[in-house]
């Protein structure tokens, strides 16, 4: 197995489903566990009494706002330089919970601003960056909505994320750059936490909770991607049947009995045309589906005979 | 009450040393916001599924 073998939409798709399940569960205990330690038996803070409590669900999705971000800006990258249709699939897929994610820091955040600094808003450094996060967002997936094509749509969608992807690092050291109302990081890489145990505890488990819950989000949702984009592909048609054949005895690439002939890009098709004739016969080029950027033309070639 | 547990009563825990309206209302948010994703994303990969199912 090589380390592009899950490039393939159709691995993905099965490596994901095989995922969910255990990232649900995960989710789901991570997250009891976490808030029974942070509201059932963490103690009050001296200066903030309990209104702190909210600590536990706004840093998670603060941090996973900008995590997601930079995880789709990388995806976008990956899928528009090397055309990986599955990178621009994942991409596409991390948005929606980086918005939901930002949304939720950004209110979640007034909540706790209302008892600690007396307003609910304020356009400080930090908030107003992660108000651009969310804003960014919002132009991303409004953009990609509305270009019908999918590789045009993954292109100009991928120049927004990652241009975008500079706001990432000032809205983390906006506390320390500006003189802003937003309280500076409490855990560091280089100092010891300034938090008692089980409070570092419970901060720790629904941030896991939060990244079991958001991959299991997102691979569903991805998966649903592969199978909207896909449907014309051979494995999809073939879903439940073609799992023995992949395994079989026929001396091919895995990754090639995946790929329909309807994936063979248009360029490979023109190349293979002048190199060997006619192309072959068979559906159209599919638009939706960019080239795999590990496909040898070898493979291609075979593949086409 | 139980040594582990921080508060003496249920109506203390409930009133979040008078922040209710803060902590619940950002724990509220969060489990509608994230129970209402998690919804939708889980209705769309059913009716791709059964569009996949469909065409062939």
């Amino acid at each position: 197995m090589r380390l592009t073998t899950f490039a393939a939409p159709s691995r993905f798709h099965a490596l994901a489903g095989a995922l969910v399940p255990v990232l649900w569960i995960a989710a789901v205990l991570l997250g009891a566990a976490g808030l029974a330690l942070g509201l059932l038996h963490a103690p009050a803070d001296a200066q903030q009494g309990d209104a702190y409590r909210i600590l536990f669900v706004h840093v998670p999705v603060a941090w996973m706002s900008m995590l997601i971000y930079v995880a789709m800006a990388a995806w976008a990258a990956v899928g528009w330089i090397f055309r990986v249709r599955m990178a621009a699939m994942l991409a596409r897929a991390l948005a929606p919970t980086g918005a939901v994610c930002a949304l939720l820091a950004l209110v979640t955040g007034a909540f706790w601003g209302k008892p600690s600094w007396g307003t609910w808003w304020v356009w400080d450094a930090r908030l107003t960056s992660e108000l651009i996060l969310l804003l960014l967002y919002g132009g991303y997936l409004a953009l990609v909505g509305a270009i019908d094509d999918p590789r045009r749509a993954d292109r100009a969608g991928a120049l927004v994320a990652v241009v975008g992807a500079v706001n990432v690092p000032i809205i983390y050291f906006s506390v320390r750059w500006w003189n802003t109302l937003h309280q500076g990081a409490t855990i560091g890489l280089t100092s010891a936490p300034k938090m008692a145990g089980s409070m570092l505890l419970a901060l720790a488990l629904t941030t896991l909770a939060l990244w079991a819950w958001t991959l299991a989000v997102v691979l569903v949702r991805a998966r649903a991607l592969v199978l909207e984009r896909e449907h014309d592909a051979a494995w999809v048609r073939g879903r439940e049947t073609t799992s023995t054949r992949a395994h079989g005895a026929e001396p091919v690439e895995p990754e090639a009995v995946d790929e329909s002939p309807a994936t063979v890009p248009l360029a490979v098709q023109a190349e293979l045309s002048f190199a060997t004739g006619p192309a072959p016969p068979g559906p159209p080029a599919n638009p939706a589906t960019a080239p795999v950027a590990t496909a040898a033309p070898a493979r291609e070639r075979r593949l086409a005979a | 009450m139980n040594g582990w547990l921080y508060w003496d009563s249920l109506a203390e825990f409930a009133a979040m040393g008078g922040h209710a309206l803060y902590v619940w209302g950002a724990y509220g948010a969060a489990a509608a916001a994230l129970g209402a994703e998690a919804w939708l994303v889980l209705r769309r990969a059913r009716r791709a599924r059964a569009a996949a199912e469909a065409r062939r």
